[in-house]
This record gives structure tokens, C-alpha cells and sequence, in this order.
């Protein structure tokens, strides 16, 4: 609580809360006082109320020539992703659903339930139809449809099925199983125009740096 | 849509576009956002501008805050003022930037020196009230931008999050991270060293062709 005068150093240091009106009743009475008598303070007052007001002009802030263009170009882009996400995944989460399902289903059947497999490199012939005769030569570790010229030893063949083959370590011809696997995608309902979501990524990481 | 310099011109009928506005693009009308934040763009980039200094940093920390308050809308709650959400997310941005750059451990020392002494003014000249015309010169506009550009950091934030930004002394204090006295503290002196700034500058011939009375000094 201010009681009676004060002096022109108490009234310099609440000058800015004066003018904030973060002075309590008491101490804005004596600095009113205050001011009715000292010029010198007055004039602090003055000078800093205006360049409160002067500063606090809209005028006083420009951003520079191009900003806001620049700023909307880039929500934009923002946006527009955002907006083909939100009406792509109207559809696109139940056509993800049951192609999650189906994968599993075939990944299922494919494997003898609970059972490891013998290499980690057979891992890339779960989608392959576990009950596709293939054929496998002696001595080596890869499994091929029939007739597959890629065979080095054709002298000893083995027929049995991908999920056997699989199931004992062979792993896929990367030859002729690409062309089977390719045969088995293209029947199983994949959408005609999928969306390249690689290639929005690629827009969008390519924006980043403007 | 009502008229957009109606809009503009009524701070009522701003506030109303502007909650509608939030309220559209929250629901997915992402089209909407930069019509939301054009009124806004020179005050972030401004508010960036206080604490990076550099104007091409500036304006990657304030079109970056945008993108994060576009990202974050939704979180936006419709008891705050949309302003300061707004200038609080671009002081973090500036803030956050800053620290890489790894500046602030020798400022600190300097804050702690500053603080401790009294800043005493210096021009004592009658002023009196400057008018806001003086404003439409771009050179009064330049030489003010000067003064403010030649404080020191931690007056210059303060000053433009409380009197250009118009942030309040608590909302000034949360966005900076620091206590409500150092906001009073550093605010005084920012707001002294500017009107010594600018008494000189009256002295140098800033408000000279102002319309003042003739024989009259406007201070």
C-alpha cells in the first residue's frame, strides 16, 4: 500500500504498469500526483504511451514482399494431401482390411501351422499357392515351377508342393515364381488405378524445403 | 460469406468468421485454413522475427508454425484466443530454432548483469501525443523498425509479444518461459530505451514533416 508522495525513481520504475493498469488504487492516485507536479516524469509518461500506441499500429508489422503466397502455397499442398488422404480412406481402409485379411488367410494355408520355417530366405514365397506343384534339384536351395529353364541339375527332380518346399528351406526361383506371383496378384482384386501414394510423398517431401 | 473487409473492420464480426472458421476447418475444411490465418501472417512473422532477427529465418519459422497449427487445429480449444494460440506456437517454433543455434547460454549471462542495474531515461522533452499519421511514412516506419531492431533480445521479445503482438503480460510470460516479473521488468525498459530512442529521433528529424502547429515542438 502507497500512502502520500512518491518520488521520481519509484514513478520511472511503475511507469510500464502504470500504463498497463497493473498499479493497485493507492499508488495510482500518488503517481497521478505525481505527474500533475514533475515535468520530467510527465514527459516519460507521454513519451511512453506513444510508443506503445505507435508500435502497437498494425502498420508497424510487414512480413515481406510474397509471404502470404508463399504461405499459401504451401498449406495448400498441405491441405490437398490431407484431403485426397481423408476421401482415399473412405474406401481405401476397407479394400486394406480385406486384402489384410486375405494375406493372412494365405500366408495360413501356406505354412503348416505352427510350424518354423527351415530358412528365413523362404519368407519371400508366402504368397506363392501353398499347393503349386514345384519342382527341386539336388543339391541346391531353390524351388521352380515346372519347366523353369532356370534348373542347373534336371537329372534329379523332385516334385512336391510350395508349401513343402517352403516348409523343408527352398526357397523361390526369382525367375519363374516372379511370373507366378505376378499371375496370383493381378487375380486376387487389387484395385485398377491404385493410388500412388509413393508418389504424393515424394511431392510433399520435395515442398519441404521451399 | 460476408463481405471480407466488413469482416475486417469489425473485430465483433472477425471473431464471429473466425469461429466459424475454426470450426469449419477442425471439421475438415482444410481450404479454409489460410483464409483463417491471413490476418494473422505479418504478426507471426513478426513475433518470428523479434527472436530469430534474421528475416529469411523468420519467415521459415513462421510459415512452419502455420503448418503446425494447420496439423494441430483440432486441439485448438475455443476458450483461448485464436491470436495467441497462434503466436504461441510461432514463438516456440523461433524459440526451438534458436537453441540450435546455440546462442542462448551467453545471452543468459548477459540477462542475468542487465537486469540487476536500473535503466534511467535520458531525454526529458515535453512530448506530447505523436500522430498515428506519421505512420503512412514509410521512412518514420523504417526508423522506428531501427529502434526496435537495435535492443537487446530479451527487451525486443518481450516488447513485441506485449505491445505488437498484444499478447498479456501472463500470455507473454508462458510463450517465453519465463516469470510475470522478468515480463514487467524487461518490458519497462524496452518501452524506456525506445522513447529515448525516439525523442532523439525527433532531435534527428524523424517527425519532421508532421502537421504540427507552427512554432509548436510536439514535444
Amino acid at each position: 500500500m502507497v500512502t502520500g508522495q512518491v518520488n521520481c525513481e519509484r514513478v520511472r520504475q511503475e511507469i510500464s504498469n502504470y500504463l498497463d493498469g497493473e498499479v493497485d488504487s493507492a499508488l495510482r492516485g500518488a503517481m497521478d500526483a505525481h505527474f500533475h507536479a514533475c515535468n520530467r516524469c510527465t514527459s516519460v509518461l507521454e513519451g511512453t504511451r506513444n510508443v506503445i500506441r505507435l508500435y502497437g499500429d498494425e502498420r508497424m508489422i510487414e512480413a515481406p514482399a510474397g509471404f502470404g503466397r508463399r504461405l499459401e502455397k504451401r498449406l495448400a499442398r498441405s491441405a490437398h494431401g490431407g484431403n485426397r488422404w481423408s476421401v482415399w480412406s473412405t474406401w481405401l481402409v476397407p479394400v486394406a482390411a480385406v486384402a489384410l485379411i486375405a494375406g493372412s488367410l494365405r500366408v495360413a494355408n501356406s505354412l503348416t501351422t505352427g510350424e518354423p520355417l527351415k530358412s528365413e530366405h523362404a519368407q519371400a514365397g508366402q504368397n506363392i499357392p501353398p499347393d503349386m506343384m514345384v519342382v527341386v534339384a539336388a543339391d541346391t536351395k531353390v524351388f521352380h515351377a515346372a519347366g523353369c529353364t532356370f534348373i542347373h541339375n534336371k537329372e534329379k527332380l523332385t516334385t512336391l508342393t510350395a508349401k513343402e518346399a517352403m516348409r523343408q528351406g527352398y526357397v523361390p526361383c526369382l525367375r519363374c515364381m516372379r511370373k507366378d506371383l505376378e499371375t496370383a496378384e493381378a487375380g486376387h482384386g487389387a484395385p485398377a488405378e491404385w493410388p500412388d501414394l509413393d508418389a504424393d510423398a515424394d511431392e510433399d517431401r520435395g515442398s519441404g524445403g521451399q | 460469406m460476408a463481405d471480407p473487409e466488413m469482416v475486417l473492420n469489425n473485430p465483433g464480426a472477425r471473431t464471429t468468421r473466425e469461429q466459424d472458421l475454426i470450426a469449419e476447418v477442425q471439421r475438415g475444411q482444410n481450404e479454409l485454413f489460410y483464409e483463417l490465418v491471413r490476418p494473422y501472417e505479418r504478426r507471426v512473422y513478426a513475433a518470428a522475427l523479434a527472436i530469430l532477427r534474421n528475416p529469411t529465418d523468420a519467415e521459415d519459422a513462421a510459415q512452419e508454425a502455420m503448418l503446425k497449427a494447420f496439423a494441430n487445429i483440432r486441439q485448438f480449444r475455443a476458450e483461448a484466443r485464436f491470436s495467441t494460440w497462434l503466436i504461441q506456437i510461432t514463438v516456440n517454433e523461433a524459440l526451438m530454432r534458436r537453441r540450435r543455434e546455440r546462442t542462448v547460454v551467453m545471452e543468459g549471462i548477459d540477462e542475468r548483469r542487465e537486469e540487476e542495474s536500473e535503466y534511467a531515461p535520458r531525454e526529458f522533452a515535453d512530448w506530447r501525443e505523436i500522430p498515428s499519421e506519421a505512420l503512412e511514412r514509410k521512412e518514420v516506419r523504417l526508423k522506428l523498425a531501427e529502434a526496435l531492431a537495435s535492443l537487446d533480445r530479451k527487451y525486443r521479445e518481450v516488447f513485441v509479444l506485449r505491445d505488437m503482438e498484444q499478447l498479456n503480460i501472463q500470455e507473454t510470460a508462458e510463450a517465453l518461459g519465463i516469470s510475470v516479473a522478468s515480463v514487467k521488468t524487461r518490458l519497462l525498459r524496452a518501452r524506456l530505451i525506445l522513447r529515448d530512442l525516439l525523442a532523439g529521433g525527433w532531435e534527428r528529424g524523424w517527425f519532421s514533416r508532421l502537421p504540427f502547429e507552427k512554432g509548436t515542438k510536439p514535444w
